[in-house]
């Protein structure tokens, strides 16, 4: 068991490598010419210009400037944005906020997806069920942008029910950006677990339990659930990196300093440094989530072993 | 068995755990609505927050609140009022000139504002190593060159040898040409005294900026969150805080302040949502306020283009645009029509200058286009950067051109700002496109010298329409030289009728500044800067 989770952990050096290549690379792609954006409409005095390009390496190539920034990374040096400030600040600051946002989100839609899934595929063709249906159809179908100024307007301001914006407000702060957040996977969850529960309860073992006399509760928690429930941890352990991606749209409408706010900005200007620090923790946690997700996997159907 | 998934359990619930505490860190800071602070939107400002390097408007609203300039404008008129740190500003030749400190003038952190507060700060911002983005703005003074390296080679001189302390209180300055307007641009952000106590540590000045102004910083200003500047006690100037101090908020999005300021989380907001234009003078009624903002949007010619190298046809262009149809349909009028090449909130605005250059009259324009030969079986290329909001009103444009001179367009709105300006640069725009100017110092000098001078031709300032006229240059210089103010403003004037009857560009709309304020403030105005004036407002 630990010898595998070292030989993961490992494997993760060079993905992190030649991810952050394939980001710098296509930051480096990018047309235009960020200093003289940074200018604006009106132009930067030339001897200011030369300045910039040099501090920032703009006049060498691709390779060249990567290897300068993957050289001051491994000396713990990731590198600065345009006016200076270091990006590991900028991590350190806005790291808290996009973790405490992902686990606000995590812990909505695990717990309101797999309850809405489970009570759906008891009562198949219920009101309910239907219900489910119908309501994660449309959190499905409708952009989370939309959705999160839709949330803030009502709940937030007419309603009164949650703060508008901002992390001022402590946990709750993250309620609502959270759910907002979580809506998408939510779904799916709810969705998963239906299906998941419902083929459950329809199998051989599950007949057998019932004949045996066994308690419902305990067929459902003990023998349906827990088999239903290793698709939709595969799910949820991914969605972790999809939640990350859509941190950049939650914390801008709702105004949270966070990593996702911090690419946004750093795409907006062609940071390179920015965009390439980030989006490779970003890989990291990917990764990392991953093998959680595999270890408990091993928690949860007694059959898989890692060796 | 039980054993071993339990230990599997323990580890993966550890290594979630170790991640988490790794990132747990940071309280969060709490609300800016304590007694007698009240909060105000802004952006991210791009820079850390020194005088020398804040061009944009978000950090030029945050320097507003920490310091006094050296001039002040009127209100009404924008003449220049010596009620800053200045007791006067005087030349006999307009080319050397000699400011005057007021006594008593100290720094938020005891030390007092002396003339070399002034002579050692112009010269850290002017000198190019320091990579300021006002920089520029040092250009004419003297010895502005020894100060600017380039790919090969360093500065020769950390100073500016135009400039010279006499006493304490008084220093000269010495341009490299003469300038009548000199006084007028002494009230910009870039020309602020700095402490000895940037030049210790500028990264910590940045972030907690040390002024002379009736606010002074407590913290740290936090990237993405803002922070909070309080009164200061021992402030000099004649408008000292109304409030207890001023909590500035960052946000990234209008949208979510505007709910934000509806729902009581925000006091100020200067700068409204596109859906908010029309409906917020009602839906606030008296806290409400809106001013022209000293800008310009003008649609420009590439005089380089053959094209558009014959006044006759930009003339007709120009006339066959309905300004007002525009500024009503597309922008609810928060864009008034523009008859100048000047802001109305300058010194030197004439109301109709343009006259009926810049006003709808189809059969005129067509006639002039004909007279000029131009060859309208070929569409014209409007070029616009994407992604910033001028799509609609640009199509209106297209529209009216097609329909008025029975021209095609194709619009070029696809390049980003980082492609669009450099292209800009290279003379590649195929067709007129936007262009936009907001002032530094109000005077008229400001809407014409940088867009449309031999002297400010691209890469060294903003004249993107390569407009070259020595008659042009030969006015504005006249006025550099004139005795007073008011002279050299006469002959900017002249300048300005010389753009009229050429016409490199046509004027289409000017700004309006809006803002709203939630219950617990008052007073809330806005300067003829765009700016609000944060000292006045009142928190009940």
């Amino acid at each position: 068991m630990g010898r595998y989770i070292t030989r993961r952990l490992l494997l993760t050096i060079p993905v992190l490598i030649g991810s952050s290549f394939l980001i710098f690379a296509m930051v480096y792609a990018l047309p235009g010419d960020p200093i003289r954006a940074l200018a604006g409409d009106r132009p930067l005095a030339p001897g200011v210009v030369a300045q910039l390009r040099d501090e920032f390496n703009l006049d060498d190539n691709l390779f060249v400037q990567y290897f300068k920034y993957i050289g001051g990374f491994f000396q713990g040096d990731f590198g600065t944005d345009f006016s200076g400030r270091p990006v590991l600040d900028t991590i350190e600051r806005a790291l808290p906020v996009t973790v405490r946002l992902t686990i606000v989100a995590v812990v909505i839609e695990t717990i309101m997806g797999i309850a809405a899934g489970v009570l759906a595929a008891l009562k198949r063709g219920s009101f309910f069920d239907n219900l489910v249906l119908i309501s994660t159809t449309l959190l499905v179908s409708v952009p989370v942008f939309v959705l999160g100024f839709i949330a803030q307007f009502t709940l937030g301001l007419k309603l009164g029910l949650f703060p508008i914006s901002g992390i001022n407000d402590g946990w709750s702060s993250y309620l609502l950006p959270g759910l907002v957040l979580a809506s998408l996977s939510m779904a799916y969850v709810a969705r998963l677990t239906r299906t998941s529960v419902a083929e459950s309860m329809a199998a051989d073992y599950i007949r057998t339990a019932k004949s045996k006399g066994i308690s419902n509760r305990r067929i459902i928690f003990r023998h349906a659930l827990r088999n239903s429930l290793i698709p939709v941890v595969t799910f949820i352990g991914a969605d972790v990196g999809g939640l990350l991606g859509g941190a950049i749209v939650t914390e801008t409408v709702f105004n949270l300093p966070g990593l996702g706010r911090a690419i946004y900005d750093g795409l907006a200007r062609q940071e390179g440094a920015v965009v390439v620090g980030i989006v490779t923790l970003f890989v990291f946690f990917y990764i990392f989530f991953n093998l959680v997700v595999d270890v408990l996997y091993a928690v949860l159907d007694p059959r898989i072993r890692y060796e | 068995m039980r054993i071993k998934r339990a230990a599997v359990v323990t580890t993966a619930v550890l290594m979630s755990a170790s991640l988490l505490a790794a990132c747990g860190g940071g309280g969060s800071s709490s609300g800016g609505s304590a007694d007698g602070i009240y909060s105000i939107y802004i952006g991210e400002p791009e820079n850390p927050l020194v005088p020398g390097n804040t061009t944009e408007s978000e950090g030029s609203q945050v320097l507003e609140a920490l310091f006094t300039p050296l001039v002040t404008f009127n209100d009404e008129d924008n003449s220049v009022e010596y009620n800053g740190v200045a007791e006067s500003v005087e030349s006999e030749d307009n080319t050397t000139w000699t400011i005057k400190l007021k006594d008593g003038w100290t720094f938020h952190d005891g030390t007092p504002v002396t003339a070399e507060s002034y002579t050692k700060a112009w010269s850290y911002n002017a000198l190019s190593t320091n990579a300021f983005g006002a920089s520029y703005f040092f250009e004419n003074i003297e010895g502005y060159a020894d100060l600017q390296g380039s790919d090969t080679a360093e500065p020769v001189a950390t100073e500016l040898s135009g400039l010279n302390v006499v006493d304490e209180t008084t220093f000269t300055v010495k341009l490299t040409g003469p300038f009548a307007i000199f006084p007028l641009t002494l009230g910009y952000t870039a020309f602020d005294p700095l402490p000895e106590a940037f030049y210790a540590d500028p990264d910590a000045y940045g972030a907690r900026p040390i002024g002379n102004g009736p606010f002074k910083a407590d913290s740290d200003f936090v990237p993405g969150q803002g922070f909070t500047v309080t009164k200061y006690d021992d402030y000099k100037g004649d408008n000292p805080a109304q409030s207890a101090g001023v909590n500035f908020k960052v946000y990234t999005e209008l949208n979510t302040g505007y709910n934000d300021v509806q729902g009581g989380g925000l006091d100020v907001m200067l700068d409204l949502p596109e859906d908010a234009w029309a409906t917020a003078r009602d839906q606030f009624g008296d806290r409400y306020g809106e001013r022209a903002r000293p800008d310009i949007t003008s649609l420009g010619f590439p005089t380089y283009d053959p094209r558009f190298q014959d006044p006759r046809v930009r003339k007709a262009f120009s006339m066959a645009i309905d300004r007002q149809a525009i500024a009503t349909a597309i922008f609810t009028d928060t864009r008034t029509p523009a008859g100048s090449f000047a802001s109305p909130v300058v010194d030197g605005y004439r109301e109709d200058a343009c006259g009926a250059n810049c006003e709808l009259n189809p059969d005129e324009a067509n006639r002039l286009l004909d007279e000029a030969g131009f060859d309208r079986s070929q569409p014209v290329d409007l070029w616009f950067n994407a992604g910033a909001g001028h799509d609609s009103w640009m199509t209106a444009v297209g529209n009216q051109l097609r329909d008025n001179l029975g021209v095609n367009y194709a619009l070029r709105g696809d390049l980003q700002f980082a492609q669009y300006l450099p292209l800009q640069d290279a003379k590649g725009m195929t067709g007129p496109f936007r262009s936009g100017w907001i002032m530094d110092y109000p005077s008229i000098y400001n809407f014409l010298s940088p867009l449309y001078s031999a002297a400010a031709t691209p890469p060294a300032g903003s004249n993107y329409v390569f407009f070259n006229d020595p008659a042009f240059d030969a006015a504005l210089a006249e006025g550099n030289n004139a005795a007073d103010i008011d002279a050299a403003t006469a002959d900017y004037q002249k300048a300005e009728d010389i753009l009229i009857d050429q016409m490199p560009a046509t004027p289409l709309f000017y700004g309006l500044n809006q803002a709203v304020w939630s219950d617990r403030v008052s007073d809330v105005k806005i300067d003829n800067r765009g700016n609000i004036v944060l000292e006045d407002v009142v928190v009940s």
